[in-house]
This record gives structure tokens, sequence and C-alpha cells, in this order.
């Protein structure tokens, strides 16, 4: 069997629905594991005490947020150039956990940082680009959910994404630029290589452990819009045969 | 029915539309039991004297009077308004648009699934009307007629978009509407097959307004 | 269930089912707050003290955009003219298109301000002030822009003027909107003054703006 046959949304239920419970069972236990590190393994910061333990779902959300979004580029790119027949379900149904998943990021970003800085929110420069992202996955959901025909909405969406795509580095510069021109880096950071390996590997297996669960929710918002959109065209049909 | 409208009276009617002058001292009379069918050419005037009835645009001068009718109620609260729009939102049900206009529009009087019935749609129910084809669409709009009791029909080229079987099942509709003593203007340019029947053939007016 | 009941039942399945874009406002208006710091800088002292106007001005410019389609659907699809032929006084009908309207992107637009002025970097008494008013303040904005919206019906390009002719209108509301929300947190101004104008501008418009709507929705079939 070729990938191209998984293409076949009557095939991807079969085998999606084949592979759910095992994917769920392994995100539990991969949950449980990172879970445990977290509470009964990991140190608790010198300087932040238990708070830095927030660390260990806001880095996973942060780096999914980024990872949802290229999941719904490379589906956009299936949409408009090879009209892969799934590839803009996936871009439809990233969308929504996408959006999910950067506001949690913002929200524990903002619980992390009122201890951090004494206030809910900074406009610094790596929260700031984290909410443009966020606005524009509304943008694309608003898009998505304005256009009733799915095929329509598939390709308006997947050209905006591809934009999105070109634009976040630019958007991120910019961002930065901003951000340097206003407050010069007095503002806490998270040192990249600084982490002790204590840290860095409860953190590596909550970040699979968030991971899987993206791809259960992907498969399981998948499968929905598959059957969503057959009734619909079951009910066109059924009106069309009404006389 | 005490508030039955016996007969609908037009005298000398005029009319301007963007400095024209659509319709110049019409006078008419319809009865009820007998269909009124306004035929004319393109721009004649038949909708907008249809429009003019239903309330929706002013004369410059004349009266429109009813004989009988419901004193409290005005002329157009009286009429049903059946145009070239369906007056459909495509978001909603077929039984939640025609729900909604049966509790908007006065005194019910079919439920919607006896109307949906009338007209052949009662299978569509609860399908949303964006899918609907136009004929469907037609007939959802015409289904208002029926869960609303008002004496006088105004209708503008009813059978427009619809098929054989479609409009005879709305000429059947409009027949029992006149046996039952309604009163029914018609607009249209094709041959309604009424027993009783007057008819009002406006001529393309080309009198400058004044 | 009575006519007005029931229309406004419908408005509120239009406006939140596909295509109705109820929290299409508060989008606008987390856009709208987003983009002032990029303006202005991030210094958080200064949003502080600006922040109630932003939300004001952002609530302002989302209601306005949002009530472009109030009557202009249903001229579109022909349900404007039964409508008028109806029993149910025109002025409730406007009156009860409003209600719905805020309802579903008002009300978004108030509940989303606490969050949006988290962004401001906003003291807690500011946000309850800011929100309160904003509560009291937008039924007032619907109302003023229902005239706008009834006025440019038949206009297809009538969401700009709908927006020209209402913002001067509007003006009122915002300068004791604005000004209860700041006198909160400053000392000397009393909150109570400005925030009952603010209350008696919204009964006003309330009445104001049903009746200036249905008059214009009238003259519109002609």
């Amino acid at each position: 069997m070729r990938l191209i046959d998984y293409a076949n949304p009557t095939r991807f239920l079969g085998l999606s629905a084949a592979l759910l419970p095992w994917l769920a069972a392994v995100t539990a236990i991969t949950f449980a594991v990172g879970l445990y590190m977290v509470f009964f393994v990991a140190p608790a910061d010198y300087q932040q005490g238990e708070t830095v333990k927030i660390m260990y779902i806001h880095v996973p959300f942060a780096w999914l947020s980024m990872f949802c979004y290229m999941t719904m580029a490379a589906s956009a790119f299936g949409t408009l150039v090879w009209r892969h027949p799934l590839a803009d379900v996936s871009a439809k149904c990233a969308a929504p956990i996408g959006a999910a998943f950067t506001f949690l990021a913002l929200a524990t970003g903002s619980l992390w940082g009122k201890p951090m800085w004494g206030t809910w929110w900074v406009w610094d420069a790596r929260l700031t680009s984290v909410l443009v992202l966020f606005i524009m996955y509304l943008g694309l959901i608003a898009l998505q959910e304005t256009i009733e025909d799915p095929a329509r909405a598939a390709k308006a969406s997947a050209i905006l994404t591809l934009v999105g795509v070109v634009n976040i580095p630019i958007i991120k510069f910019s961002v930065d630029w901003w951000n340097t021109l206003h407050q010069p880096s007095s503002v806490f950071r998270m040192g990249g290589s600084t982490i002790a390996t204590s840290m860095l590997v409860p953190l590596l297996v909550m970040a699979v452990a968030f991971t899987l669960l993206f791809l259960v929710f992907h498969l399981m918002a998948m499968r929905n819009e598959i059957l969503r959109r057959r009734i619909r065209a079951m009910r066109m049909i059924e009106a069309a045969g009404a006389e | 029915m005490s508030t039955s409208v016996k007969r609908l009276i037009g005298r000398s009617l005029s009319l301007d539309r963007g400095g024209r002058r659509v319709l110049q001292d019409l006078s008419f009379e319809a009865v009820a039991g007998s269909a009124l069918v306004v035929t004319g050419s393109n721009g004649a005037g038949k909708s907008t004297l249809l429009r003019l009835i239903a309330g929706l645009l002013r004369a410059v001068s004349g009266e429109i009077t009813v004989d009988g009718g419901d004193p409290e109620l005005s002329i157009p609260q009286q009429c049903h308004y059946f145009g070239h729009m369906d007056a459909l939102k495509p978001q909603l049900s077929v039984e939640e648009n025609l729900g909604f206009w049966r509790a908007f529009a006065g005194t019910p009087d079919d439920t919607v699934i006896e109307a949906l019935d009338r007209v052949g749609l009662a299978r569509l129910a609860t399908l949303p009307a964006a899918y609907l084809s136009a004929g469907q669409r037609r007939r959802l709009a015409f289904a208002r007629l029926l869960v609303t009791k008002r004496p006088i029909w105004l209708l503008d080229e009813p059978t427009s978009a619809l098929d054989a079987a479609s409009e005879a099942r709305l000429l059947e509709i409009v027949g029992e509407h006149l046996a039952a003593g309604g009163l029914v203007v018609a607009a249209t340019h094709l041959a309604l097959p009424f027993e009783r029947m007057d008819s009002l053939r406006l001529g393309p007016s080309v009198v400058e307004a004044a | 269930m009575s006519a007005l009941s029931s229309l406004f039942v419908r408005e509120m399945k239009l406006a939140t089912r596909v295509g109705g874009g109820a929290l299409m406002g508060a989008l606008f208006f987390l856009i709208v707050v987003t983009v002032v710091p990029f303006g202005v800088g991030p210094d958080l002292n200064l949003l502080a003290r600006i922040g109630p106007a932003i939300l004001w001005i952002g609530a302002l410019l989302a209601t306005l955009l949002s009530l472009d389609r109030l009557f202009q659907a249903d001229r579109d699809d022909g349900g404007l003219d039964l409508i008028l032929m109806g029993e149910t006084p025109l002025e409730l009908v406007v009156l009860v298109k409003c209600l719905a309207h805020w309802t579903a992107t008002g009300l978004p637009l108030v509940i989303a301000s606490p969050v949006l002025a988290i962004f401001m970097n906003m003291e807690p008494v500011a946000i309850g002030a800011t929100t309160l008013t904003l509560a009291v303040g937008t039924p007032a904005l619907t109302f003023v822009g229902a005239i706008g919206a009834a006025l440019t019906v038949s206009l297809r390009r009538g969401g700009l003027l709908l927006a020209i002719l209402v913002l001067p209108l509007t003006v009122p509301v915002m300068i004791f909107g604005v000004s209860a929300a700041t006198a909160a947190v400053q000392e000397p101004v009393p909150f109570a003054t400005p925030f009952s104008i603010l209350a008696a501008l919204g009964l006003f418009s309330m009445v104001l703006g049903p009746i200036a709507g249905a008059a214009a929705l009238r003259f519109a079939g002609d």
C-alpha cells in the first residue's frame, strides 16, 4: 500500500479508529511518567521555588503553538498543491487545537510572569509574538467559520496560512526590534542552554506527552470533520431528492 | 368570518418612482372570491401596484380602501405579500424559517407542518434552507401565506421558478383561498386558471412626472 | 411565543450560527487593543493610564463595524418588507433587534474587556470600573449605531458610511464612559457623576435609537 492510499477518507477512518486507542494509551503513559518526574524528580528552582514547575506545561504549550501552525502550513500546502482530500480536513482541525494551546501558553506564561515580574502581562518580545500568533489562529478560524462551503473555505484559509508562514519570521523580527527599541533586555528570559539536565529530561518528556496529546486530538477532530462533511453531503442529497 | 374583506378598491392612483410617473390615474376593484389578475409588459407597473397596496410605496394621489375587514388593522396588515424575494434565512432550518413568520406575522392559521405538507416540503422540515433549490425556496416562501391568516393575497409572479407540478399545487391553494372568500391580486404574464377572474391591464406609462 | 420574543430568538440563532459573526466583534476588539502598544510602545505605566480610553475606542469601533448588516440582511432577502407590513410596531422591532445584537456582539466585548485590560496593565479597580462602564455604555453605542444602520440600509457600501454618520453621535457616550472609568482610579473626581450621566445617555438612546431607526426604515422602501 502506498502512502497516497491513506488519503482516502474511508481508509483514514478505518485506520485512525484502529490507531486511536493505542495512541491514547501511549499518551496517558507518557503523561504519567512526565508528571511523576515533574513533581517528584525535578528540583525546585533556588530562586523561583515551586513556581518553576509551570515551565513544564508552559514550554510544551509554546512549542505546540508553533508545531500546530506548521502542521497547518504543511496541510495548506497539500490543499493547494496536491489537492489532497484529507489536507484541508487536517488544516481545519488543527486550527482550534492550535489556538487552544497558544491560549494556554499565554495563560500559563501570564501566571508564571506574575510572581516573576509582579504583573500579569509585559510586552516582552516573546509573549508579544505568541499573542500575534494567537490572533492569527483566531483569524483563520473565523475565516473557516464564515465560508459555508468547505472546499472554498479550505482554499481561502490555506492561502492565509501560507502567507502567515512567510510572515511569521518578519513578525518575530519586527517585534524583537520594537521591543529592544523600547526596553533593553532587562526582563527575565529563560536561558535555553543553561538548563540543568534534571530539569531538561522531565521537560522533554512533557513535550513528547503534549505532542502525543495533540496527535490524539487532531485525529479525533479529523474523524469528526469527515463525518460532519458526510452528513452535510447526505442532507444536500436528501434535499435534492425530496420531490 | 365577520372581518372578511369583501372588496379592495383603488381610486385614481398615481405614483412616481425616480422622477418617472409609473402609475397614472389608475382605478381598480378586487372582489372577494375572485382573482384580480394584473397583466402588462415589463415596466408597466405591476409590481409597483402590488407594493403600493402592501403599503411599501406611497401614492402621489388617490386612495385605497377596503369594504369590510378588521377596522383595527391597516390594509397592509391584512395583506400577504408574495414578492420576488423569498425572505428566507439560509442558516435557519425550513421549519425555523416558517415558524418565525408564523409567530411574527399575526393571527396563526395552519401549523408549520401542515403548511409544509401543503406545499410538499414536509420531509425537508429540519434541513437548513441553504440546501433548498430555487423552486423549493419559492414554495417555502409561499407556505408563509398559509401559517398566518390574512384575507388579501398579493402575488407577484407567483409561479416563477416552479415546475409544472408545483405550479399546479400552488394554484390549487390559491383557488382554495378564493373559494373560502379570500381576495387575490396577482401580477403575472401567464394565464391563470381560476373560475372567477377579473383582469386589469396596465399599459406602458411614458408620462413625465409633473 | 410572542412576535418579539420569536424575533429575538431568531436573531440570536442567526448571530451564533455559521457566518453569523457574533464573536467577530470581540476578535476585532482584541486586535485593536493589541495594536496600540505597537504604536505607543510597551511602557506599562503609560498603557495603564490610557488603558480605559483604548478599551473604549476598541469597543466603539467593534460595535459600529458589526452593525452594518443589522437591517441590510433583512432588506436583501425581502424580510424587511414583511416586517414593515406586520402588526408589530417597527420601533419595537428595532429595539428587539438591537437588544439581540448587543447580546450576541456587545456582551462578548464586555466579557472580554477585563482580559484585555490585563494587557493594558490596568489596576483591579480600573478594570472593574472600565468593565462596568462598558456594560452600561455599549448598549447605548448599539442603539445609536442602529440609526446609522437604518439610514444606510439600502447602500451597498454602507459600513464605512455608517461609522462616519454615527461616530459624532457617540461622542457623549465616549466622554462620560472614559471619564467614569478614569474617575474610579484618580482620586478627587467622583465616579458616580459621570457614571450616572452615562447611564442616562444609555436610557435616552434606547428611546431615540428605535424611533429614529424605525423612521429611517419606513422611508427606505420608497
